[in-house]
C-alpha cells in the first residue's frame, strides 16, 4: 500500500511536467496549426539558458532564471513564430512538421556543440529532503513539482476563460475567421499563445532538470510522451492534456513497478493507438469537423 | 511530351546509369558502402512516395518496415535459407503487415494517421529489442551472408554495391510501370480528392490498402538488402529517427516526383558526409538546411527544378505543391 502511494506520488509529479508540456503543444495546435515535433528539446532548452547565464555571464541562480524564461519567450516563442512558423503556415500541415522535426535536430546538436554532450547538474529550487506520510516516504520535490504544476495550469485556466484577452484567444482558436470580422486581433493572439508555450516548457524544464540533470537528448522521449499525452487527453481540450499527462506519468511508474520494465513504453503506444481508433477526440475531446 | 524531349530524357537517364555504374571504381570502401546506402535507402523513400506522394497517406511506419524486412532477411539467412527465399518473404511479410496496417488508414486521416504509424514504429523497435530469443535484443544478429546471385558472388563491396544498383533499377521500372498504371491514376486520384475518386468508382478502401502495402513491401526490400549491406543489425537503426528521416527524404526530394525520393536520399544520405569537414557543425547545417528548404520551396528540390524549367507551372495550387495537398 505504501509503495502505491509512493509510485503515485511520483507518477503524478512526472506527469504534471508532461502535462505542462501537453498544454503547450495543444495551444500551439488550436491556435495555429503547429504540430511542433521539436517540444521536446523546447523543455531540453531552457535549463541550458539558465545554466548558460550562469557559467558565462556570471548570474546568480534567481537572475538567471529570470534570464533563462526571457530568453525562453524570446527564442522559443517569438523567434520560433516569426522565423519557421508563420512562413510556412500556409503550405500546409507536412512541411512545419519536417521543418520542426530539422528544429529539433538543430536545437539538440546546437546544445552538444557549443555547450557540452554529457548531462549537466541542475541546481534544485528548493531542498531535497524526503517526508513521510502515513509510512509512505514521499520526495518533497515531487510535491512541489505538483504543487507548482497545477498553480501555473489553474492560471492559465483562468486566464483563458475570465480574461478578455483570454476569451480573445479561445475566439481565435474556434474560428480565425469570425473573431478577425468582431476586431479580435488574431496575429497577436497567435502571438501570446506562443508565448505562453515558451513559459510552459521554461517551467516544465525547470523543474524536470534538477531530477534528471540537463542533457542535450533529454527531449527525444519527452516530446514523444506530451505528444501521446496531448492526443490520449484530446486535442482540441486543455483539460484533455491535463488528464492524458498525469495518466501517461501514473501508468508509466504503476506499469515499471508491476508489469514490465521492457514494455513500459509500449504503454502509452497501445493507449494512443487505441484512443485514436476507438475515441479520436481523446477521452475528453468534443469531435469537431474534421476528416477522421 | 515531345520526341526530342523524350530523346534528351532517355539519354540523361543513361549517362546517369553510367555514371552510377562506374562510380565505385574510383572510391574507396566506405564511398562504396555510402553509394550502396543510398540506393537501399531510395528504394525505401520509393515505398514511403507511393503511400505518400501518390496516395496521400502519411506513414511515419517507414523504418518498422525497413526493420522487419532486414530482421527477416538476416534470421533466416543466418539459418541457412537462400537469400532469393528469404528477400521475397521479407517483401511478403511487410506487404501483408502493411495491409493491416492500412485499416486504420481508413477510420483516421491526416496528423492522426501520422500518430498511429508513428506507434507502430516505436512498438515494432521495442519488440525487436525485447525479444532476444527472435532478434537476438541489443546483441542484434551478425554475420548476415552476402548472397550469390546466377553463381556471382556479391561478398566484395563493389559487387554488393552493383547488385543493390540493379534491385534500385528493378524496383524503378516496376514503381514506374505501377504509377503509369490505372492502380496509380487511382492513388493520385485518392490523393487530390477522395469523395470525387470514390464517386467515379474508385474502391477507396482497397486502394487505400493497396496503396499502404505497396509502400510497405518496398520498405521490406530495402531492409532486406540493408541487411547483407551492413552485416551486423541491432534495433538502433529502425528506430523512429529512420521513418522521420525517410519521410524528409520523400518531401525534400519532393512528395509526389517520381524521382524525389532519388535525390532526397542523395541528400539525407551524402550531404551530412560531405559536410563532415566542419566536423561538429554538419548536422547543424543539415538541419538549417532542411529549414530552409521547406521555407522556400516546400515542394522539394524537384518542385524547385519545375519552378524553372516550367514557368507556366509556377502558380501556388499547381500540382507542383502536392505534399501540400497531401497535408491538408
Amino acid at each position: 500500500m505504501t509503495d502505491l502511494v509512493q509510485l503515485l506520488v511520483a507518477g503524478l509529479a512526472t506527469g504534471a511536467i508532461y502535462a505542462l508540456v501537453a498544454v503547450g503543444f495543444t495551444l500551439l495546435w488550436q491556435t495555429s496549426q503547429t504540430i511542433n515535433f521539436a517540444q521536446g528539446e523546447f523543455v531540453m532548452l531552457p535549463a541550458f539558458f539558465v545554466l548558460a547565464a550562469m557559467k558565462f555571464g556570471g548570474a546568480s541562480f534567481p537572475v538567471a532564471l529570470l534570464l533563462g524564461l526571457v530568453a525562453s519567450l524570446l527564442i522559443l516563442g517569438v523567434l520560433f513564430k516569426k522565423l519557421l512558423v508563420d512562413p510556412m503556415i500556409r503550405h500546409g500541415v507536412l512541411p512545419l512538421v519536417i521543418s520542426t522535426i530539422a528544429l529539433a535536430l538543430f536545437l539538440k546538436e546546437g546544445v552538444k556543440e557549443f555547450y557540452a554532450a554529457d548531462a549537466q547538474p541542475f541546481p534544485a529550487l528548493w531542498a531535497t529532503t524526503n517526508i513521510s506520510i502515513a509510512g509512505a516516504v514521499i520526495a518533497l520535490q515531487n510535491l512541489i513539482i505538483i504543487g507548482v504544476a497545477i498553480a501555473a495550469i489553474a492560471a492559465l485556466q483562468w486566464f483563458l476563460a475570465a480574461t478578455r484577452t483570454g476569451r480573445s484567444m479561445q475566439a481565435t482558436a474556434q474560428n480565425p475567421l469570425l473573431a478577425r470580422i468582431l476586431g479580435i486581433r488574431v496575429e497577436r493572439m497567435i502571438l501570446y499563445t506562443f508565448l505562453i508555450n515558451a513559459g510552459l516548457v521554461a517551467l516544465a524544464s525547470v523543474l524536470i532538470s534538477p531530477i534528471y540533470l540537463a542533457k542535450f537528448s533529454n527531449g527525444e522521449t519527452l516530446g514523444l510522451v506530451a505528444f501521446i499525452a496531448a492526443i490520449v487527453g484530446g486535442f482540441n481540450q486543455v483539460r484533455g492534456a491535463i488528464v492524458g499527462g498525469l495518466l501517461l506519468g501514473v501508468l508509466d511508474n504503476l506499469v515499471a513497478a508491476y508489469v514490465s520494465t521492457q514494455y513500459r513504453g509500449a504503454i502509452p503506444l497501445f493507449l494512443l493507438i487505441a484512443v485514436i481508433l476507438f475515441r479520436p477526440q481523446g477521452l475528453l475531446g468534443r469531435i469537431e469537423e474534421r476528416s477522421v | 511530351m515531345t520526341r526530342a524531349r523524350r530523346l534528351s530524357g532517355a539519354i540523361a537517364a543513361l549517362a546517369v546509369c553510367a555514371a552510377l555504374v562506374a562510380a565505385p571504381f574510383g572510391l574507396k570502401p566506405y564511398g562504396i558502402y555510402l553509394l550502396s546506402l543510398w540506393a537501399v535507402m531510395t528504394i525505401a523513400a520509393m515505398g514511403l512516395n507511393l503511400t505518400l506522394g501518390y496516395a496521400g497517406q502519411i506513414s511515419l511506419a517507414q523504418a518498422a518496415f525497413v526493420g522487419i524486412g532486414a530482421y527477416t532477411a538476416a534470421i533466416l539467412t543466418t539459418q541457412g535459407w537462400p537469400f532469393a527465399l528469404a528477400f521475397v518473404l521479407s517483401a511478403a511479410l511487410c506487404f501483408a503487415i502493411g495491409w493491416l496496417l492500412g485499416y486504420p488508414a481508413l477510420r483516421v486521416q491526416h496528423h492522426y494517421l501520422a500518430f498511429v504509424t508513428l506507434a507502430f514504429t516505436t512498438l515494432v523497435f521495442l519488440v525487436l529489442r525485447n525479444e532476444e530469443w527472435l532478434t537476438g535484443g541489443i546483441y542484434g544478429i551478425s554475420g548476415i551472408p552476402r548472397p550469390d546471385v546466377l553463381g556471382w558472388s556479391t561478398g566484395a563491396p563493389r559487387d554488393y554495391y552493383l547488385f543493390c544498383l540493379g534491385m534500385l533499377g528493378l524496383v524503378t521500372l516496376a514503381t514506374g510501370w505501377l504509377v503509369r498504371s490505372p492502380w496509380g491514376r487511382a492513388f493520385m486520384a485518392l490523393r487530390e480528392n477522395p469523395i470525387r475518386a470514390a464517386s467515379l468508382g474508385v474502391d477507396t478502401r482497397r486502394y487505400t490498402l493497396i496503396a499502404f502495402a505497396l509502400g510497405a513491401a518496398l520498405g521490406g526490400i530495402a531492409g532486406a538488402l540493408y541487411a547483407p549491406l551492413v552485416q551486423f543489425i541491432d534495433p538502433t537503426p529502425f528506430a523512429l529517427g529512420l521513418s522521420l528521416n525517410l519521410l524528409l527524404m520523400v518531401l525534400v526530394g519532393g512528395s509526389g516526383f517520381f524521382f524525389g525520393p532519388f535525390l532526397g536520399a542523395l541528400v539525407s544520405v551524402l550531404l551530412p558526409e560531405w559536410l563532415r569537414f566542419t566536423e561538429g557543425l554538419y548536422l547543424l547545417i543539415y538541419a538549417a538546411f532542411v529549414m530552409a528548404l521547406m521555407a522556400f520551396c516546400p515542394s522539394g528540390l524537384l518542385g524547385i527544378a519545375e519552378r524553372l524549367f516550367r514557368p507556366a507551372a509556377k502558380t501556388d495550387d499547381a500540382p507542383a505543391t502536392p505534399a501540400g495537398k497531401a497535408a491538408r
